[in-house]
């Protein structure tokens, strides 16, 4: 198996792996969310925060 | 066969934000899906925030900055209205001109180009496959948590407070910002007439006092001596018609999520996680155990609106790099990869100092008419003039070795 053949191998189990762990964290995230509306804009509701200018 | 191909790739893409949909809600499923679009664009534009300044500091071609330019007076247009009339259901990327903006702005533009790209370029190439960003991906990630948890810190070393133009009504804030990157504009294809005769970088150019004195002279488009300067006789359509796409989506997601397109705030979030389940606590932290940032560790990672974009920005990129097959590539060299992921590093914990990358600082601080995206830009540029030369350094020496 040469270089490029294993990173990409690599690759592929880095992506599956990132996969299964955002499949784990949903599955086991137990706190109750509040589903915002679908759209925000005219909604009546302020936005969530959590953007890199530190809102 | 490669319409089965592309069968695939779009049953994906579809299944993929059903699930989202699914696990966290319609504006969730919705964002993936302008994620998507976002990455699809970057990489088939092949829309490169580094690589357009990189063409204009190493070969004076003015495309990709005319691109940027473009893209920020659409989405200002589009956008500066929305935000001031939504009553706070909209708002745009405003941030102080702290002295943490200027050193991270500096430090973030010099390591995008020894990574070979910034917030966007790293996800987009990692997704297309390109193993700098893979490498890259995962230091970004960690220095990005740890920049976050920094940034209160940083920010108390003082600045100035934050200067909105929407205060002074959008029909300003949208014809100032029109203003300045037209000159910007303007400025850029000045540098393509007053381009030096092509002549290969003297050895003293990698010098201390010739980078400080070239970015002293940025100010008259003359500051690099460009290896093979560039004449571009059209502005090829790749540009402009990803500034025209990106500049829809960008519409689009401050729309639906409330807030500008963002990238390094949820590569923070995955660092975090990641930490946490490695056993770090995050309630005594400065930034992570304040609101709203304690709450999107809670939240599942799909909760989070810049993650779930940045998630279906891998896919489109995926997505578009493999439209015609499979992709190619070639391994750089192992110093190579080792530089990336150190500048991933610094990438990511700059990009906190500094209110966001390219995306979330530049494009959205610029179009939401803040003063710290032209601020970032400036010293932002300045940066890569630094990072341009100690990458040519590097691919001097590995061509010498």
């Amino acid at each position: 198996m040469n270089k490029t053949t294993l990173f990409r191998a690599g690759m592929a189990l880095f992506w599956l792996l990132a996969l299964g762990l955002l499949m784990v964290d949903t599955a086991t995230s137990s706190s109750v969310r509040v589903e915002p509306p679908p759209i925000a804009f005219g909604s009546g509701m302020a936005a969530s925060g959590g953007h890199c200018s530190g809102r | 066969m490669r319409w089965i191909n592309r069968s695939f790739l779009i049953a994906g893409g579809l299944a993929g934000v059903l699930a989202v949909t699914l696990a966290a809600g319609v504006r969730q499923g919705l964002l993936a899906l302008l994620g998507i679009g976002f990455g699809a664009v970057l990489q088939a534009a092949r829309f490169g925030f580094t690589t357009g300044w990189r063409d204009y500091i190493e070969r004076r071609d003015p495309q990709g900055l005319w691109a940027q330019m473009l893209l920020m007076v659409l989405a200002a247009a589009l956008t500066l209205p929305l935000i001031a009339g939504s009553g706070g259901e909209l708002v745009g990327a405003v941030a102080p001109l702290t002295i943490s903006l200027v050193l991270g702005a500096f430090l973030f533009g010099a390591a995008m180009q020894l990574a070979d790209g910034c917030g966007s370029g790293t996800l987009y190439k990692a997704g297309s496959g390109s193993p700098l960003s893979f490498v890259v991906l995962p230091t970004f990630a960690f220095g990005s948590f740890l920049g976050a948890s920094h940034q209160p810190a940083w920010v108390e070393l003082g600045g100035l407070p934050a200067v909105d133009l929407l205060a002074f009504g959008w029909p300003t804030a949208l014809a100032l910002t029109t203003i300045a990157c037209g000159a910007v504009a303007w400025w850029a294809g000045r540098g393509i007439r007053k381009t030096a005769p092509a002549s290969a970088t003297p050895a003293s150019a990698t010098s201390p006092a010739s980078v400080a004195e070239q970015i002293l002279r940025a100010g008259t488009a003359s500051f690099v001596p460009a290896s093979s300067p560039a004449r571009p006789t059209r502005w090829a359509r790749r540009w402009w018609l990803g500034a025209l796409l990106l500049a829809v989506l960008y519409l689009l997601h401050l729309v639906v999520a409330g807030q500008p397109w963002g990238i390094v705030y949820g590569m923070g979030v995955w660092g975090a996680e990641a930490m946490a389940a490695l056993g770090w606590d995050p309630s005594g932290d400065a930034f992570w155990g304040a609101a709203p940032h304690a709450q999107r560790l809670v939240e599942p990672i799909l909760a989070d609106v810049t993650s779930v974009t940045n998630i279906g920005l891998i896919y489109g990129a995926i997505a578009a790099s493999r439209w015609r097959g499979a992709a190619s590539f070639s391994l750089p060299s192992s110093r190579r990869f080792a530089a990336a992921a150190l500048a991933g590093l610094v990438m990511g914990y700059s990009a906190r100092m500094a209110f966001g990358c390219n995306v979330g600082a530049y494009l959205g601080g610029i179009a939401s008419a803040s003063l710290h995206g032209w601020v970032w830009f400036a010293l932002a540029f300045a940066g890569s003039i630094v990072g341009v030369r100690i990458r040519r350094s590097i691919s001097a020496q590995e061509a010498s070795a």
